[in-house]
């Protein structure tokens, strides 16, 4: 990825940023568009546009707490998720309705995210220019 | 209007390719704009030149090929999901280019809409 093109600021312009989500639906591995969803925030970041990220379904593993790949022998990149708020990731947003259904409460879910209904994720979709869901 | 076309899924596995083409075409063919098309996760195998479909099927790559170059779209495979899977300019079909996500995200900033076609 080095030799992507970063804009500098003179592309910025003092324009409105736009609003891109993230909604992450299938859990860590097993697939790979989680990882590559995520390998997109962390390019987009440097566009400095308003990234928000919304967890539903399987998607919401995730965030689980203490996710081991060893055995898997596949990289453990949940934990960047934990660390995405430098990169201007100011909201994680998670499904209480997906959480329930899997037998899950916030305390299984790494520090930093927001569980919200159904309905809030409804209202921040609404109003996004870009949704991209991995 | 001025649309983008993502698509993450591969061709023939999944009928995305196949949804995303059509809606081109037809966006195309009502004077809309589509200001790119972007291949990511396995949508980058879309942009192989090296697929041989047996003949009474249709043949993904050259149908795309042959729309972009004819409507002279901007089309653009992610350099990091084709090196995953093989994909270079060695066998990239052609009318499409390789390049960075930054390209995506330009798409979402200057389109009015951009649509992604997969799962």
């Amino acid at each position: 990825m080095a030799d992507e093109n970063i804009p500098g600021d003179e592309d910025a312009g003092g324009e409105e940023k736009v609003k891109f989500l993230f909604i992450f639906k299938k859990a860590p591995h097993g697939t790979i568009y989680p990882y590559e969803g995520l390998e997109v925030i962390l390019i987009m970041a440097a566009y400095e546009q308003e990234i928000t990220a919304a967890f539903v379904d399987d998607g919401v593993y995730c965030l689980k707490k203490g996710q081991d790949t060893t055995g898997l022998g596949i990289k453990e990149f949940a934990k960047t998720f934990k660390v995405l708020e430098p990169y201007g990731v100011e909201h994680l947003y998670v499904d209480r309705a997906s959480l329930e259904a899997r037998g899950l409460t916030e305390e299984d879910m790494v520090a930093g995210v927001e569980v919200v209904e159904a309905e809030e994720i409804a209202a921040v979709i609404s109003v996004q220019k870009v949704v991209l869901p991995f | 209007m001025k649309f983008a076309v993502l698509i993450i899924e591969g061709p023939y596995q999944h009928q995305a390719s196949d949804s995303a083409y059509h809606f081109t075409h037809a966006a195309l063919k009502k004077g809309h704009e589509i200001t790119g098309i972007f291949f990511y996760n396995d949508g980058v195998y879309n942009a192989t030149s090296l697929m041989t479909p047996p003949q009474d099927d249709r043949h993904i790559s050259k149908r795309w090929s042959e729309l972009i170059q004819q409507y002279k779209i901007d089309s653009i495979a992610c350099v990091a999901a084709a090196k995953r899977r093989g994909i270079t300019e060695s066998n990239l079909a052609a009318g499409t280019r390789i390049s960075g996500l930054g390209q995506l995200t330009e798409l979402g900033i200057n389109a009015d809409r951009l649509i992604t076609f997969g799962d």
